[in-house]
């Protein structure tokens, strides 16, 4: 692994392992607490994999109240907590620490009830959110967002990160199809936030959970809204004769007023290799591809579609085609869902980055991808939710070279700060994590991060609960010279830093 | 800074006087900064339009927000407006009006109920109440459109969270917290909202209908139909005489649902949905795109009970528990409508006291939802809790509350004793 600074080990904490252990043995069922390093070695990693750490300890509990347990006697005896779902993350959310507990919410794997009459889903966290879809979808219904892991990722995780995914242009990301959730707080309170009814009063901690990474909270139940499926869905495979002509399409299409449930742009690179990967039928001379999503009624997704092909033809598209079939539809996404194993086929590993544009400044950016790509001599390709600029360079590079991974990394930061730079956001959709913790200082000022540091220090004063994710870790930060740091103190030395 | 804005910031402030009315970002924080020095409590106020809502409080000054007011930068390709907070509302929706977008959550007009006439309130007000209007169930609330805030907090910092592109994950989303906190957190200085373009049409399908059961049904079954609405309401016999228009001259009870999108489309749908409820022609009214916004702004602005002399509660519960609440209440004398397709209560009841409330409240608590009081008589204000909470959140929300405002400067009390 890299050497990516983790918050200092707690030698005491290590030590005492075995008693930790056997505390916790007490607390919950004797089975659901691993501590021997075959057992621990599943946990080491989650989505991003370059980076690896053993945590000191596993438990696995099964109910909101050990989960309570757990934390309180956690927050007690002052050890470190990580939180872990599926551990299908991308920014390394739910990576260990050597002097940590990690939760395993794996047991919570049940949909507690279907409610058809108010539209939703109660469910515990681990359950995927494919499952979700899975569970209603026979009588007409969905779960909205759709985050490309959605087979394997669990709803928990997506609640933590808040998920996204290519539809998230039309039905938004997870939090604005979240109802409720039942959450553990690292003082073992149990509570929950939002419900059935729509908009709970007060402060909205619901929305303060959701995205927030595990930092605030373990969450042990999840009401989602669900939807009815849409009646026809149909896509349009659009070729172009560049970028800038494809981001154009892009703009006019959202300045009509049609907004289509996807709209995926994917550069010449990776066209080309998950063609090659999937025979999805792509054209593999446009310089940019896009597939335009529709559903809806048959007028009304005949009506846009209509309307997305006369714009992609003034905007001088080399190739259109639109889907006949459902089956057909399913092709054109083949390709674009087979991008990560299609990149694995060209290099040993690649790094996903995820940052957020303006969607006009599509082609500058990507233009500026290209020329880091010469810069650090390390090949890229590039997926884009278009819609909603949302962009997913895939950086190939080969983890057991050193050099090649500390390329890839400074790569990828200056790809998200060149995003930042244009009006953009550093993570559209995967999270902070460990993976972008440092490029913080890049969006924020000071004052912005030490206001959400104070939030966490209120609800975990001890700052146990996932430490050394989100938020920068002093030193570098105060190298870079945005925290304000005078006299080796900063500015609040009663706030802990992560 | 702007020109503009360094000449403000040059004029030395009054400190003795009791409104303050600024016009720049560094007036505000120069307020908030002495205000935290002197723990001087402040009634944060925009354009008056809600302030009403919430308990009393103690304020020794007033920020007026009014006159810190402007479009930052409007992106409609981008799909984003970044306004200053004090910018009226309506100010807003005309600027989009030209190009043809939306504010999609479509907010409610307190004016009408408080005063008898339009006040939409300033965008700050907007988001500090987080009142959704008809949409709510399709677009999700007025915090699911905010991309990004800059506000200042209680010791007179400025902090910024989000921004103006669509998908953000970056730290915690301080955009939620800060929506529907009513100024206790703090104080807003500009906002990035998102805007959507405005459909082709919309139409309202208007069934002739006095019966709740029923209505419930015909709302439950449109909203789980997949022709998509956009609204579902239900108004009572004794509201019926408000919605006369051209297309709709039955002035009796009606359940309304909104289609929107393309012409085709929404023709299409609106046939199937008649179809689906298995309605007769004589049953129902349509609604062409001109009245339907008639029918729509008269929802959004509560005008059955414009000018209300007796007291307004706002209540939602899960749809399935709306019937049994409304039964339950048929011991007391109120007159309601039903919004967000059969979940949200809108209700006025004339008398009013704290055995009464205590009631409805427990009723309302039974069945999974909660209850605002939009407007009650001053004596029960006094006492009445206008927001509910419990011991677990009420410690939390005190925590949050700390987190921005350390010494209670802003708004305090205003939702809960104490935060």
């Amino acid at each position: 692994m890299s050497s990516l600074q983790m918050p200092k080990v707690d030698n005491a904490i290590v030590s005492k392992k075995d008693k930790i252990a056997s505390d916790l043995r007490r607390i919950i069922n004797p089975k659901n607490v691993l501590s021997n390093l075959d057992e621990l070695r599943p946990f080491e990693t989650d989505g991003l994999t370059a980076y690896r750490q053993m945590p000191l300890l596993v438990v696995m509990p099964e109910t909101a109240e050990e989960v309570s347990q757990i934390l309180k006697y956690c927050n007690e005896n002052k050890v470190k907590v990580v939180p872990r779902g599926a551990g299908t993350g991308l920014s390394g959310g739910s990576m260990p620490l050597e002097d940590c507990v990690l939760i395993a919410m794996g047991k919570f794997n049940k949909i507690i009830e279907i409610d058809y009459e108010n539209r939703c889903v109660v469910t515990q966290p681990c359950v995927t959110n494919l499952a979700i879809t899975h569970a209603v979808q026979d009588k007409g219904f969905y779960y909205a967002p759709d985050p490309s892991s959605q087979i394997a990722c669990s709803i928990g995780g997506n609640v933590a990160e808040n998920s996204g995914g290519v539809h998230s242009l039309k039905y938004g990301a997870t939090t604005n199809n979240l109802l409720g959730i039942e959450v553990v707080l690292m003082d073992g309170t149990i509570t929950k936030f939002g419900g059935k009814a729509m908009d709970a009063e007060g402060y909205d901690f619901l929305g303060l959970m959701t995205g927030s990474e595990g930092l605030l909270g373990v969450i042990t139940e999840v009401t989602v809204k669900i939807l009815k499926s849409p009646e026809v869905v149909k896509a349009a495979l659009v070729g172009f004769p560049s970028i800038e002509d494809a981001g154009n399409c892009v703009a006019q299409i959202i300045a009509e007023g049609c907004i289509p449930a996807g709209m995926e742009i994917m550069d010449k690179a990776l066209t080309k290799a998950t063609n090659d990967y999937s025979k999805a039928g792509y054209p593999t001379d446009a310089e940019a591809m896009m597939i335009i999503e529709f559903d809806g009624t048959e007028h009304e997704v005949e009506a846009y579609i209509q309307k997305a092909k006369e714009i992609a033809e003034k905007n001088n598209s080399s190739s259109l085609k639109i889907s006949k079939s459902n089956a057909e539809r399913l092709k054109f996404w083949a390709g674009r869902k087979a991008a990560f194993p299609a990149c694995g086929v060209l290099a040993p590993d690649y790094m996903c980055m995820d940052g957020s544009i303006p969607r006009g400044k599509l082609a500058e950016v990507l233009n500026e991808i290209s020329r880091l790509s010469k810069k650090y001599n390390l090949p890229v390709a590039n997926a884009f939710h278009a819609g909603d600029g949302n962009l997913h360079p895939l950086i190939m590079f080969d983890a057991n070279d050193k050099d090649s991974l500390r390329k890839c990394e400074e790569f990828g930061a200056d790809i998200l700060k060149y995003c930042v730079k244009v009006g953009g956001a550093l993570t559209g959709e995967h999270g902070v994590g460990i993976e972008k913790r440092e490029l913080m200082c890049e969006a924020f000022n000071d004052k912005d991060i030490q206001q959400q540091l104070t939030i966490k220090v209120a609800l975990d004063p001890n700052s146990l609960l996932n430490p050394g994710k989100v938020y920068p870790i002093l030193r570098k930060c105060a190298e870079e010279g945005r925290v304000h740091v005078h006299g080796g103190k900063t500015k609040f030395p009663d706030i802990p830093r992560f | 800074m702007s020109m503009e804005e360094k000449q403000n910031s040059q004029t030395s402030l009054d400190f003795n006087q009791n409104i303050f009315k600024p016009s720049s970002r560094e007036e505000i924080v120069e307020i908030v900064k002495n205000c935290y020095r002197k723990n001087i409590p402040l009634e944060i106020n925009g354009l008056k339009s809600k302030n009403k809502i919430g308990r009393n409080f103690q304020s020794e000054k007033t920020l007026d927000l009014s006159n810190y007011k402007g479009i930052i930068d409007y992106k409609p390709e981008e799909l984003y407006i970044k306004v200053k907070s004090g910018t009226p509302l309506k100010e807003i929706v005309e600027e989009l009006d030209k190009n043809n977008q939306q504010l999609a959550f479509e907010p409610n007009d307190f004016g009408y109920l408080f005063s008898g006439e339009s006040n939409s309130g300033s965008i700050g007000g907007v988001v500090s109440c987080n009142f959704a209007g008809s949409r709510r169930f399709k677009v999700g609330s007025v915090r699911d459109h905010i991309l990004g805030f800059q506000g200042i907090n209680g010791k007179g910092e400025i902090i910024k969270s989000g921004g103006t592109v669509v998908k953000n994950v970056t730290g915690y989303d301080l955009s939620k917290l800060i929506s529907g906190s009513f100024g206790t957190l703090t104080i807003l200085t500009e906002l990035s909202i998102k805007v959507l373009p405005k459909p082709e049409t919309s139409k309202t399908l208007v069934i002739k209908n006095p019966h709740l059961k029923k209505a419930l049904d015909y709302l439950g079954k449109g909203l789980s139909s997949s022709t998509d609405p956009s609204g579902g309401v239900f108004y009572p016999d004794y509201f019926g005489k408000n919605f006369i228009l051209n297309d709709l001259t039955h002035d009796g009870g009606l359940t309304a649902i909104r289609i929107e999108g393309p012409i085709n489309s929404v023709d299409q749908r609106l046939d199937r949905l008649s179809k689906e409820l298995g309605l007769l022609n004589q049953e129902l009214s349509i609604l062409d795109n001109e009245q339907s916004n008639i029918f729509w702004g008269r929802t959004k602005n509560l005008e059955v009970f414009k000018s209300l002399k007796g007291n307004l509660l706002r209540i939602v519960v899960p749809i399935s528990e709306t019937l049994k609440v409304i039964q339950k209440f048929k011991n007391y004398e109120i007159k309601y409508f039903i919004d967000w397709g059969g979940s949200l209560v809108w209700f006025s009841i004339d008398q009013l006291n704290t055995k009464i409330l205590s009631e409805i409240k427990e009723i309302v608590k039974k069945h999974q939802g909660y209850i605002t009081l939009i407007k009650i008589e001053e004596d029960l204000k006094a006492s009445a809790d206008i927001f509910t909470i419990d011991p677990i959140k009420y410690k939390i929300s005190e925590k949050i509350k700390r987190s921005f405002d350390p010494k209670r400067i802003f708004n305090p009390g205003k939702m809960y004793t104490g935060i």
